[in-house]
């Protein structure tokens, strides 16, 4: 009798443990199950993605419709490649989508936000955004008021 | 002055010796592999007295922990205008810091401190020998199933004392103080790795699991069998374990996070 | 070490233990020194002598929790001190132990103490394991006590309760650690009467650790009286009672003066007293 209590409770106290675990992963590190079929994969090209990391939003409108998946460096170009999984459900953006890396906040996370273009074929897996924006760096902006050329050169 | 130093020397020789002692004593633990048929049952019992015991103290605590968090947290991060970055700064900290060390804490005093108790008392009521004598091995009958249960609660006390907490700082940051919950939890997602977050956090506590049990057992397996040598057995546990955890926690935080 | 040719009846015979020329020290001081000691087979043989002489310690030796520095230790033929690990927990499942504290494991019931080195020991199904559990603890009387936890029992029954779990296996040799020590009048009657009976009734080889001088000596076969790490005397318990060497006589019949002082060595109480100086 006694023994069914304490195993009846070591069983809870595994269940419980195991719950946190599936809790910490999917909710807290939104480690994905979603098989993925249920995106796509569209990759742009940045002189300089900043602060970018994997896994970080792909906005629409503040929305967010996808992840990045990959980020990894063009040998030949030698500018930053970033491959975004788009949900399958958006599958209308436009080839001449433009990307920008933006900040939320003043210092806050990097994310990749998307603005719908005019033409009217629409990007399919393993498309490029063409149309890209790089991650304004603060020091580089710096760097140019200091020599004073903010005004000069930049439109 | 060469008193003093032959009594350097010699307290230093007894640490080493006390230190070996316990390495052995590890080691015989872990190798007397457990039984199945008959270790299962006590494996049960020992997971019981370390592990579902503890669970009350890790659970308000690891509720509180978070809601304070979320506060402290709330407060600076608004000054920035980044309050969303809240949900991001509380699981880095809980997942990579406060679970592991804070839960190795609470077990050196809760469960640590009962399990060298329980020795101790075994040792001095003369049990220990008794088993001996009866023909079986206490290594393998009283430490080892102990040994194994710490090895096996601290690390899943950790992970729920994290879980708890997000939750407590979802309370307070969202539910009273308003933060969007969306970006709470997106916030979170973005900036929390499973391998890097979460994963190390867990070896970090199955690491404090490791020691503050090994110290616990030992420190009751090696006690004076006296009402006092046990009283003094309990406080080295808490005081050992303790400074373990913090000085191992720094170990392993420079080896997983940091430049080395 | 390669394990010496055992035979479970040694040529001497009829000693189940004997010990011979065997030196224990701890640390510095000698516990024992060149001790000789045999323990004939079926008798109950009385291990005396004033506290502190380390007469449990002289159990555990016997029973391999200690080695000693030198000389021989055979139980049954088999040299304890040489040992290895699985041969010492065989020879242990024939002896049985009475500690001075009963050391009933505290978190079992009576019954699963008792039950304890049958199911260690043994494969028995959980039908005989009872039978042999309810027999044993029906020799000392606990029967009806069987569902108890250890923290319930009276000092008394407590060492009643170990003693069945120290014959549960029906041992050899039983080893009684100060059986007497802290027991009331009447418990202690009861054990002196049980280690007697179970020892004719069992035929098993006793060992008892004492210093209540009555008690044992109704009870002993033979007496071995140890002091100051020696064996000062020996022989029947009449033998000892009466014996004429002064240290065997103080012990046994209580003297407070005799050859072991009265007094802790001090300086003389003239010079304590008048001579004032405290150095």
């Amino acid at each position: 009798m006694r023994t069914r209590t304490v195993e009846l409770a070591v069983g809870a106290f595994m269940l419980i443990g195991l719950v946190a675990i599936i809790f910490l992963a999917l909710r807290v590190s939104g480690l994905s199950m979603q098989s993925p079929d249920e995106t796509y994969r569209v990759y742009g090209k940045f002189e300089n993605i900043g602060g970018l990391t994997v896994r970080a939003k792909v906005t629409m409108a503040g929305v967010t419709i996808g992840r990045v998946s990959d980020i990894y460096l063009d040998k030949e170009d030698f500018v930053g490649v970033v491959e975004m999984d788009i949900y399958d459900s958006v599958s209308n953006l436009s080839t001449d989508t433009s990307a920008a890396i933006l900040t939320a906040g003043l210092l806050g996370e990097k994310y990749i936000g998307l603005t719908q273009g005019a033409e009217l074929d629409n990007l399919t897996d393993g498309s490029e955004i063409y149309n890209t924006q790089s991650a304004m760096v603060l020091e580089d902006l710096i760097a140019k008021f200091l020599v004073g050329q903010v005004s000069s050169d930049d439109p | 002055m060469i008193d003093r130093i032959a009594a350097l020397g010699s307290k230093g020789l007894e640490t080493l010796q006390a230190l070996g002692r316990s390495g052995m004593f590890l080691f015989h633990a872990l190798w007397a592999l457990p039984n199945v048929r008959v270790n299962g049952p006590l494996l049960v019992r020992q997971i019981f007295s370390v592990g579902v015991l503890s669970l009350i103290i890790i659970l308000v605590s690891g509720v509180f922990i978070g809601m304070v968090l979320a506060l402290q947290g709330y407060n600076i991060l608004t000054r920035y205008g980044s309050e969303q970055a809240l949900g991001q700064m509380v699981a880095l900290t809980l997942l990579r810091e406060l679970g592991p060390v804070v839960t190795a804490l609470l077990f050196a005093g809760r469960a640590g401190s009962a399990l060298t108790a329980e020795i101790g008392l075994m040792k001095a009521t003369e049990q220990l020998a008794s088993m001996e004598m009866i023909g079986v091995d206490p290594l393998r009958r009283i430490i080892s199933p102990r040994f194994w249960a710490g090895f096996y609660c601290l690390p899943t006390l950790a992970v729920i004392f994290s879980a708890v907490g997000v939750l407590g700082a979802y309370a307070v940051g969202v539910v009273w103080l308003g933060v969007d919950g969306g970006s709470f939890w997106s916030n979170m997602q973005n900036s929390v790795e499973w391998g890097e977050d979460v994963m190390n956090g867990v070896i970090k506590s199955l690491v404090f699991g490791i020691v503050v049990t090994w110290i616990a057992v030992f420190q009751g397996y090696d006690t004076v069998p006296t009402s006092e040598g046990i009283s003094r057995a309990t406080t080295r546990t808490v005081v050992y374990a303790s400074l373990a955890v913090l000085g191992l926690d720094f170990i392993l935080t420079a080896v997983m996070f940091g430049e080395l | 070490m390669a394990s010496q040719p055992q035979s479970d009846n040694p040529v001497a015979g009829n000693d189940y233990v004997r010990i011979t020329d065997m030196t224990f020290m701890r640390g510095e001081r000698p516990i024992f020194k060149d001790v000789t000691i045999r323990i004939p087979r079926g008798k109950v043989t009385a291990i005396m002598g004033p506290s502190g002489t380390g007469k449990t310690t002289l159990l555990r030796l016997i029973g391999g929790q200690l080695r000693p520095d030198r000389g021989e230790i055979l139980v049954d033929g088999h040299n304890i001190p040489r040992l290895g690990r699985q041969e010492l927990f065989r020879v242990r499942s024939k002896m049985g132990m009475l500690f001075q504290s009963g050391a009933l494991f505290t978190d079992l019931p009576v019954y699963e103490n008792v039950a304890f080195p049958l199911r260690v020991h043994t494969d028995l199904p959980e039908d005989m394991i009872r039978d042999i559990v309810l027999m044993k603890l029906q020799a000392v009387g606990l029967r009806g006590a069987s569902h108890l936890m250890p923290s319930e029992l009276s000092g008394g029954m407590a060492r009643r309760a170990a003693l069945a779990r120290a014959i549960a296996l029906d041992p050899d040799l039983v080893m009684y650690d100060e059986p007497f020590a802290g027991q009331d009048p009447m418990s202690m009657g009861v054990v002196v009467q049980l280690i007697r009976l179970l020892n004719d009734a069992l035929g098993h080889t006793s060992i008892v650790v004492s210093h209540d001088v009555q008690e044992t000596a109704s009870i002993a076969d033979y007496i071995y009286v140890v002091s100051g790490g020696e064996v000062i005397g020996e022989g029947s318990p009449d033998e000892v009672l009466n014996s004429d060497l002064p240290r065997v006589r103080q012990f046994m019949q209580g003297l407070p003066d005799g050859p072991v002082p009265f007094h802790y060595p001090a300086p003389s109480v003239e010079q304590d007293f008048l001579g004032g100086e405290q150095s």
